[in-house]
């Protein structure tokens, strides 16, 4: 879904800079990338291991400020509330605007209680007085949402007992049963085979697109990203290297690191494969900006 | 060509738990020398169970394997062994931490007394550059390499004992897609310059039609479809194969056309 440019955005990272050490020995790990997401709108950050993309996500939720060994400067503002600075009042404050889902769906639910405990939970966090009769009901028809044959006996299960795809499934139903208006998804279902991996990716995006979530998509499968996001940034050790619509990204790669990652990935219409440099100077190119996808103007809260 | 491995209606079904679990039944598959031949499947569909029996670790519990004509007995002989290495997909837990890199790479030619003692710091020397790491790095701990770095030391180790075949367990699926082009390369010119021949395990389809010959196919223990990779990538035969190609994500328009075809069941013109 692609709305008018003009839609107030629900995150908006503004320079943002990030150590890792101690204060006077730091290596510097982001040095400096903004980005936003619009309502409704699925926005991919696309880079390689190291390049810093899940930091970006995780301080962005607010899960990383709060260690001594972590420095962060800039802003990171979602629904007006300032995040920089993290921390469970962070938390507190955005209660279930904004929710999360992780590569690896089986580890991420807790091995030791049944599905519908936690399920209750995190509808509870959302309705603090829910009973448990009214939890259930609603567990179980967020559950039939996102094609879970039965409902019931998924919710009597614990996660070891579901295939990695149906815990991907039950992630993604307990992540949008508080109808945030962010979804965060880190490398979501790189664990799965191929065609769990597609079912679960295209049952998210039918999800979100009825319900009007915002994504912020961490991924490096650029074909991910391709299916899945509307407006993508590519980030390369730190820097972001390249903003454009999926369209613009894929028809019109302008960065040599952009141009560089697309050229190596194997194409299942042939074509061989491409003596590619692992790293290049031209890869520290200053970042392009693709027509009409600059970052909005800054507004004084 | 000829065949340098066969296998003759193999089977393996393990016992947990007082449960049989048939792993692969009834495959035969014929690999020629010299060949890239993928080996493609998801969780479950019995690839490790068929690089653990060529490799010797497990032994098959009906049919037989052939290396070079002659039928692989349950105890292997050392020129066997030699002669059948494995690349895993881990490189970092594929190689001893507290042990040098040359140390690595040297330990199959001590094991099976490859060379004499002074000979072989040169070996490893040579072996290292063969695979575009300088002569400096035998003295290197794994530990601080990056994944490509680790990956190009197990396959210098592999190729240590002079092989025919490699079994290559999903060998890129862990790095980066630029360090991940760069390995296939590697492992591409490595196999036209020594005439080895691979037994290359992935998941993904698009390193399959990137680097190999032919492909097989295998779905829940069993060999589902096996051809040479064009003809499988422009006219897939089984439902099976359709679907796994039709799940691949893509990047370019050329093909999401191709893809978007044989999830219809039908072939564009320009495919082939």
């Amino acid at each position: 879904m692609m709305l008018a440019p003009t839609a107030e955005p629900v995150l908006t990272i503004r320079d943002l800079r990030l150590a890792f050490g101690s204060r006077r020995n730091a290596t510097p790990v982001l040095h400096g990338i903004s980005l936003h997401v619009r309502t409704g709108e699925k926005v991919a950050l696309v880079g390689e291991s190291g390049s810093g993309k899940s930091v970006t996500a995780r301080l962005a939720m607010g899960l990383l400020q709060e260690s001594p060994r972590t420095h962060a400067t800039g802003s990171i503002r979602f629904d007006g509330i300032e995040a920089i600075s993290g921390g469970r009042e962070i938390a507190r404050r955005r209660g279930n605007r904004v929710a999360m889902i992780f590569q690896d769906p089986t580890s991420a639910l807790n091995p030791t209680f049944r599905i519908r405990g936690q399920f209750r939970d995190v509808l509870r966090s959302g309705d603090r007085g829910i009973r448990d009769d009214e939890a259930d009901r609603r567990a179980e028809a967020a559950l039939a949402e996102v094609s879970i044959p039965d409902p019931k006996r998924a919710l009597d299960s614990y996660a070891f007992q579901l295939s990695g795809g149906m815990n991907q499934r039950v992630m993604i139903a307990m992540a949008l049963a508080n109808r945030p208006a962010l979804l965060m998804a880190d490398e979501p279902g790189t664990a799965l085979d191929v065609t769990v991996q597609a079912q679960t990716l295209g049952l998210m995006h039918e999800l979100t697109e009825r319900r009007g979530t915002a994504v912020l998509l961490i991924s490096h499968n650029l074909g991910v990203v391709r299916e899945f996001a509307d407006r993508v940034y590519v980030i390369y050790r730190g820097r972001m290297v390249e903003h454009g619509t999926t369209a613009q990204l894929f028809h019109d790669p302008r960065h040599p690191y952009t141009r560089a990652l697309l050229a190596a990935i194997p194409k299942i219409s042939g074509g061989g494969l491409p003596d590619l440099p692992e790293r290049s100077p031209d890869f520290d190119q200053p970042m392009v900006v693709h027509e009409g996808c600059g970052e909005p103007a800054e507004r004084r809260p | 060509m000829s065949a340098i491995l066969e296998l003759d209606r193999v089977g393996k079904t393990f016992t947990a738990d007082g449960h049989r679990v048939v792993a692969l039944e009834d495959v035969s598959l014929s690999f020629e020398r010299g060949e890239c031949h993928a080996i493609v499947g998801e969780s479950g569909s019995g690839k490790t169970t068929l690089a653990n029996l060529v490799l010797g670790l497990i032994p098959p519990s009906a049919g037989s394997i052939r290396f070079n004509g002659v039928p692989l007995p349950g105890e292997r002989s050392r020129e066997q062994r030699r002669s059948i290495q494995l690349v895993q997909q881990n490189p970092l837990s594929a190689l001893n931490p507290r042990r040098s890199v040359g140390a690595s790479v040297r330990l199959p030619l001590d094991v099976h007394g490859i060379g004499t003692s002074a000979s072989r710091a040169s070996r490893v020397a040579a072996l290292l550059e063969e695979v575009g790491l300088d002569g400096d790095y035998a003295r290197r701990s794994p530990r601080g390499l990056s994944g490509g770095q680790r990956q190009r030391i197990a396959i210098a180790r592999a190729l240590a004992c002079e092989p025919e075949l490699i079994v290559l367990d999903e060998p890129t699926s862990a790095l980066d897609v630029l360090v991940q082009a760069r390995v296939l390369q590697l492992l591409h010119r490595l196999r036209v310059a020594r005439g080895l021949t691979y037994l290359f395990i992935t998941h993904d389809l698009a390193v399959v039609r990137a680097i190999a010959s032919r492909v097989s196919v295998f779905q829940k223990g069993r060999l589902v479809e096996t051809g040479p990779v064009e003809a499988i990538f422009s006219d897939p035969k089984t439902a099976y194969t359709r679907q796994l190609i039709g799940a691949v994500p893509v990047v370019t328009d050329e093909e999401a056309r191709l893809r978007d075809a044989i999830r219809a069941g039908a072939v564009p013109m320009d495919a082939t």
